[in-house]
Order: C-alpha cells, then sequence, then structure tokens
C-alpha cells in the first residue's frame, strides 16, 4: 500500500516508522525546515519537504497513486483541507485526520471528513471507563452503521437489580450481550439475574441509548 | 445588508472600513485584539462610534463567528492570513450557517482556482499581481 503522511511529528514520523516497518511505502510530508532536516536524517528518501496543503506538494509526492493519505499536522484547518483535496480532488477514498482541538470535531463532520483520531477524545473516553462519573459509558460508535456497544454500571436504586434478563423488555434493535461481574463477563442468558455493581454490555441502535438508559437505570 | 469579515488586517480592516462608509452593517472578527486600532486608521472617532462592530475570538470558534453575528450576516469575507483557515471557515460560513454571499481571499492560486470550482467564491490578490507584472513587464519589451 502507498500512504502519504502530512506533518512530521511524534505521531507523523512514529506512525511513518511502523507503516514502513509492516512493508509499506510511505512519504511523510513536513514544512519545517528544521524539523524535515531532522527527521530526513531518521527517515531518508521516504521524507519530502513541502507544505501538505499545497497541490503540487501533494502531487509531487504521487498522490495521484496514493492508496490512504493521513493528515496528522498540528493545524486542525490544515488536516481538514489536506484531507478534502485528498478526497474530492484527488479520489483517495481512505483518508485518516487528526483532530488536535475537539471544538474543531463538528468542523470535520461537517465537510465530511472521516474517520478522525482526536488523542484527547481518546484519553477522555478512557479515563471515563476507569472513573465513570456517570452510568454509561460508550465503548465503540459506529457512526455511518448506526450502532453501538455501551457499557451500563448497575446502582443499587437501578430497576432492574433482582430481575433476570428474562424479565426485562429490552427495545427492538438493542441486545445485552455480556454481564460484567467481580471483574469476570459472562454472556447472559433469559435466566442470568442482574446485581448491584453489575456491568452490562448492551448492543443497539444510538437511537435507543436514552429508552435503554431508562430501563436500566436509576435516571 | 450585514457584512462579517474574519481577519483584520490591511485587507479585512480596509474592506470593512468601506463598507460602513457605504452604510452597511460591518461586524469584524480577529484573535488579535491589537488588530481593532487598523480599523481606526482616517477615522476622526472611533470604530465602535462608527458604528462597526469589533469581536476577539479565533476564527475556527463557532461560539466566535455567532458572537461575531454570523447567524444574521447576509455577507462573509474570509481574510484572515492563513489559506487553510480561510477555505474552512468559508465553508462552514456556506453549510452551517447558509451565509448567501461567501467570499475567500486564498493566496495560493493552486487552491484557489480548485475551490472555486467547487463553488466558493475565492479572491486570489497573487493571481491578479502576477497577472499586473506581466502586464507591465510586456509593456515595456
Amino acid at each position: 500500500m502507498y500512504v502519504i503522511v502530512a506533518g512530521a511529528g511524534k505521531v507523523g514520523v512514529n506512525l511513518t516508522r511502523e507503516l514502513i516497518g509492516q512493508g509499506h511505502e510511505v512519504t511523510l510530508i513536513e514544512n519545517r525546515r528544521q524539523r524535515y532536516v531532522g527527521v530526513e536524517q531518521l527517515l531518508e528518501h521516504n521524507v519530502l519537504y513541502g507544505d501538505a496543503s499545497e497541490l503540487w506538494v501533494l502531487e509531487r509526492a504521487g498522490i495521484e497513486r496514493a492508496d490512504m493519505v493521513i493528515a496528522v499536522t498540528g493545524d486542525d484547518e490544515d488536516n481538514i483541507l489536506i484531507c478534502q483535496v485528498a478526497k474530492e480532488k484527488y479520489g483517495i477514498d481512505r483518508i485518516i485526520a487528526r483532530v488536535n482541538n475537539p471544538s474543531n470535531r463538528a468542523h470535520f463532520d461537517l465537510l465530511g471528513i472521516k474517520p478522525v483520531v482526536s488523542a484527547t477524545e481518546l484519553i477522555l473516553r478512557l479515563l471515563e471507563h476507569e472513573v465513570p462519573h456517570h452510568n454509561l459509558v460508550h465503548l465503540l460508535d459506529l457512526e455511518e452503521e448506526e450502532i453501538e456497544i455501551i457499557e451500563i454500571r448497575l446502582g443499587a436504586k437501578s430497576p432492574v437489580v433482582g430481575r433476570s434478563v428474562g424479565e426485562i423488555n429490552t427495545p427492538d434493535n438493542s441486545l445485552v450481550i455480556a454481564v460484567i461481574r467481580d471483574g469476570r463477563g459472562v454472556v447472559p442468558n433469559a435466566s442470568t439475574v442482574f446485581e448491584e455493581g453489575d456491568d452490562i454490555l448492551a448492543v443497539l441502535d444510538p437511537e435507543r441509548e436514552e429508552e435503554l438508559k431508562r430501563i436500566f437505570t436509576d435516571a | 445588508m450585514f457584512v462579517l469579515i474574519v481577519g483584520c488586517g490591511r485587507v479585512g480592516s480596509s474592506v470593512a472600513r468601506s463598507m460602513l462608509a457605504d452604510g452597511h452593517t460591518v461586524s469584524c472578527l480577529d484573535q488579535d485584539p491589537e488588530s481593532h486600532a487598523r480599523l481606526e486608521v482616517g477615522l476622526d472617532n472611533s470604530w465602535e462610534e462608527a458604528g462597526g462592530q469589533f469581536t476577539v475570538g479565533t476564527a475556527l470558534e463557532t461560539q466566535a463567528l455567532e458572537e461575531a453575528g454570523i447567524i444574521e450576516a447576509d455577507a462573509f469575507v474570509a481574510a484572515t492570513n492563513g489559506d487553510n483557515t480561510n477555505i474552512v471557515i468559508s465553508q462552514i460560513a456556506q453549510r452551517r450557517y447558509e451565509v448567501d454571499t461567501v467570499i475567500a481571499r486564498i493566496l495560493d492560486p493552486l487552491r484557489a482556482e480548485w475551490y472555486r470550482e467547487q463553488g466558493l467564491k475565492t479572491i486570489c490578490p497573487t493571481k491578479v499581481a502576477i497577472e499586473m507584472l506581466e502586464d507591465k513587464l510586456r509593456g515595456v519589451a
């Protein structure tokens, strides 16, 4: 696979090195001269000096034959532009953009730039998983496919505690797929009884989330 | 009409003053509070006394754009010193806020040309300068 990576920061450089190690062909583009000179010693001809948001630079990098473009510069507007041009001008189907400031996430969505990776959001999500400040944690969101996996902690006031899976009417397009109790997960059957402190995993249509939350929590 | 100008440098501030003089409602957004002084060049009183608005904020922040009046704006000018910023905020003004007239200043001729083909109104000062220089030189030769 031929991959173009824009931005030779820590993410860009390490990504390039990993991809090359996996046998892919990679061109890393960097427009800060000093940074470029330093990185070139490490990655040699895999680095190209230039501004990846300039069309002629992308063309020099061979964007016409690229299978994937990854924009991981420190500027969200640059990442948006590089991905938009890659996708809409050069027809690259596979793009990945880094979101530096989570409040810019909406702009990426608006302009159809996806998927995006946001370190801040990832860390917040992990933090939420480790230290949930409310009862519901998103484990997986497949927005396009309209399906998600969530984890719900059953508190003492949860209306389902003491009742079995079979007794609970979950909405259409939702399913309890696992119960985690004392650090061990089991796949429940109709006779599994919910206990206080259980973490339940459910797969569902995101539109069912509020309904499911009402059924399982005291909220 | 209500004109929102983002980027209050030489270009943005001059256009702002002319639009205000023409009797339009004009609001400027810039991340540098000092850029306010540029608006008052050649004015007898302050920009606000003359009827203008000025908001300090980053162009990509929707909160700043809304504070500067993007929801009411009839025309939007992106004139920050970053081409990519101008391209992105113009599309936000077009698609998210559905501003009737959106104009982006883009210095790079190639990007200006491609985004113009995509339906964005673009102004490329570099291209204008190149053409004028070519004309002048050809006039001599």
